[in-house]
């Protein structure tokens, strides 16, 4: 049978394309298009070829604030996700406490950024937080303000505090799924929690940890509003993060140039990241099948 | 091994039970040999599984005691029971080798590992699953899953018992019986006490030396495949054995006689009074077409199921089957049927009465 040959279905797909340039396309080629120029007002640009990529890519501020980048989302993922795991094992799988507890477990997911950060920033303060105010009281010295550590520690503790339910709610919703045939199966052999845990609850929560890990890994590398409200990059620049650097260059200094150069290489980054966890991940699912 | 005792057991999921109705398991006293190969026959959601979570231990029964030789196993754990149970649907560690899956129970007890390898290859063997000993068990067909399920059930050789759960429903005919057939050589050859939970009459009958047919919770029947087809202590057990099931005319006993819609019918024993919901049982096998003998017949269909017939109608007003052995023909002057007299078995409210001598 002959196809009908009708090229103007093309025009069908039109509007995808427009809705795609305006949101992504253009908005991308600017940035690209600030990164290779430089201006000094007036709309005069100057061509600038990779200078700007080169500054970057030698930056030490840069390189501290990737290194520091890198520190924060390896701890937070190292506390969330076998955090996650522990609460969504421990969480009641039926009833009313089960629906109870997904309730609360995901009240910190719909708290937006900015107030999150607000809520820590108040709740550690030394004179009028009950966290601060707790923990002075008992003769700790904290102070988010002046000591890096004591940042450092609010932050995290914050970032767990905020995120961890997204975790535990991706395992709980794999626990779901798995039959109870299988821990009958795993009773009547012998196997012990471990092994219940490592051979059947383990291998069921694989697909959704893999979604996890990844969402948490790129929205911690991107993290920006939280730590800004609560510490604003400081004590000194001890948690100046990519994007708070990002930020302060591109609008507390105007250097669009170097900021449109610095961003464009981050987003690479974290694609590139993101990919390597996927392919990694996925080939030792499909290793496993054989 | 041991002996399995079930005392005064009874079961109900509902927290407090006010009838008879709530009970998924009414109250049995039931005694499981050492060594014997046990059938559990029954239509679906009348306990079956019920009964074999709580000897496995997966389900704490509401009442009563579960003995293993003489311990008290009703609150043991499923692990210190040691016993092995298949369930309906495979169950397989996805994650380890086909292998692994095998010497899973025997490393969970601490076997060593000469020894784990040798027992894996021999179950291997049997079930049939050496070529994929080395591949994992994820991806594999849902009938070599359940064998792997059966293999693990079967690999521990110091179990008290073993339960299968309807463990043959995936697995396809020729296959079923290949496995059915093992696991009968199985328990020749190694005398555990096997329960074979199944509503599957040809299954039960085939594999059991004693079937156990359950009814709404209840164990209504004990006995070997012969005395459940001729002396069926229940209705119920006539109606779920044989095929088609026994007929069942409601009739007035007297003596010796019943009175079926006004005709009557000669019994092979006395049996008094009787009171109650009256009726007389009787296979389709032992009932013949006649041309003036016994009760009035009408034929509805005839159907041909290969080795022999089966006649559907109605015996003075009431359905009846009746089974021609092949070659008899089918005529018009078949008015009546003709019942054997020492077949008929009399019940009072579904229970089998006991006759006298005539």
């Amino acid at each position: 049978m002959d196809k009908t040959v009708n090229n103007k279905a093309w025009f069908l797909v039109l509007p995808v394309l427009v809705v795609v340039a305006f949101s992504a396309v253009i908005p991308l080629m600017t940035v690209v298009n600030y990164s290779v120029n430089d201006t000094f007002g007036n709309n005069d640009f100057f061509w600038a070829g990779l200078e700007w990529f080169e500054e970057a890519v030698t930056s030490d501020r840069i390189h501290a604030a990737l290194g520091r980048q890198i520190l924060f989302s390896s701890i937070i993922l190292a506390i969330e996700v076998p955090l996650g795991i522990y609460i969504a094992l421990n969480m009641p799988k039926q009833g009313v406490w089960s629906s109870l507890c997904l309730v609360l477990m995901a009240l910190p997911l719909l708290i937006p950024f900015n107030v999150v950060g607000t809520i820590w920033q108040i709740f550690g303060r030394g004179d009028i937080g009950l966290l601060g105010h707790t923990l002075a009281a008992v003769g700790i010295d904290y102070n988010y303000t002046n000591d890096p550590l004591d940042a450092w520690a609010t932050i995290i503790v914050m970032d767990v505090w905020h995120w961890t339910s997204l975790v535990a709610l991706l395992c709980y919703a794999g626990l779901q799924s798995i039959p109870n045939a299988f821990y009958q199966a795993a009773k009547i052999d012998q196997a012990s929690r471990w092994k219940v845990f490592r051979y059947i609850e383990l291998p069921k929560m694989q697909g959704v940890l893999l979604i996890a890990v990844l969402l948490r890994f790129m929205d911690s590398f991107m993290i920006y509003t939280e730590p800004f409200v609560v510490t604003g990059g400081g004590p000194g620049n001890s948690t100046t993060f990519l994007s708070i650097d990002l930020v302060k260059q591109a609008v507390g200094q105007f250097d669009l140039g170097p900021a449109a150069a610095f961003s464009i290489m981050y987003f690479l980054v974290i694609l590139l990241v993101s990919w390597v966890f996927y392919t990694v991940m996925t080939n030792l699912e499909k290793a496993e099948g054989k | 091994m041991a002996q399995i005792t079930l005392k005064n057991l009874a079961h109900s999921y509902v927290a407090n039970p006010s009838g008879d109705k709530d009970y998924a398991l009414k109250e049995l006293n039931h005694v499981w040999q050492d060594g014997g190969a046990y059938a559990l026959l029954g239509a679906s959601g009348c306990g079956k599984t019920t009964l074999l979570n709580i000897i496995s231990g997966l389900l704490r029964p509401s009442h009563g005691q579960v003995l293993f030789g003489d311990r008290d196993v009703t609150q043991a754990e499923t692990s210190e029971r040691n016993i092995a149970q298949v369930f309906q649907f495979p169950v397989v560690y996805d994650t380890m080798t086909v292998r692994d899956n095998l010497a899973f129970p025997l490393r969970n007890r601490g076997m060593d590992a000469a020894y784990i390898k040798a027992r894996v290859g021999q179950i291997a063997a049997m079930i049939g699953v050496e070529a994929m000993l080395d591949r994992k068990a994820r991806g594999l067909t849902a009938d070599a899953k359940q064998k792997i399920s059966l293999g693990r059930g079967m690999v521990r050789e110091d179990v008290n018992a073993i339960l299968f759960d309807e463990p043959l429903t995936v697995i396809d005919p020729l296959m079923k019986w290949e496995l059915r057939t093992q696991l009968k050589q199985l328990h020749r050859e190694f005398r555990h006490t096997m329960i074979y939970v199944t509503h599957d009459q040809t299954e039960a009958l085939t594999f059991a030396d004693k079937v156990v047919v359950m009814h709404e919770g209840r164990v209504v029947q004990m006995g070997t495949p012969e005395e459940l087809f001729e002396t069926p202590e229940h209705t119920f057990v006539g109606y779920f054995i044989g095929s088609p099931g026994m007929n069942l005319l409601n009739a007035e006993v007297r003596g010796n006689k019943a009175i079926v819609n006004g005709a009557e019918v000669a019994l092979g024993a006395d049996y008094g009074a009787v009171s109650g919901r009256t009726q007389i049982g009787i296979r389709p096998d032992y009932a013949v077409l006649t041309a003036g003998d016994g009760l009035p017949f009408t034929v509805a269909r005839v159907e041909d199921v290969g080795r022999h017939r089966i006649v559907r109608g109605q015996a003075a007003g009431q359905p009846m089957n009746v089974i021609l052995p092949e070659g008899t023909p089918v005529s018009a002057e078949m008015t009546h049927v003709a019942l054997t007299p020492d077949r008929i078995n009399v019940y009072a409210d579904d229970w089998r009465v006991q006759g006298g001598t005539v």
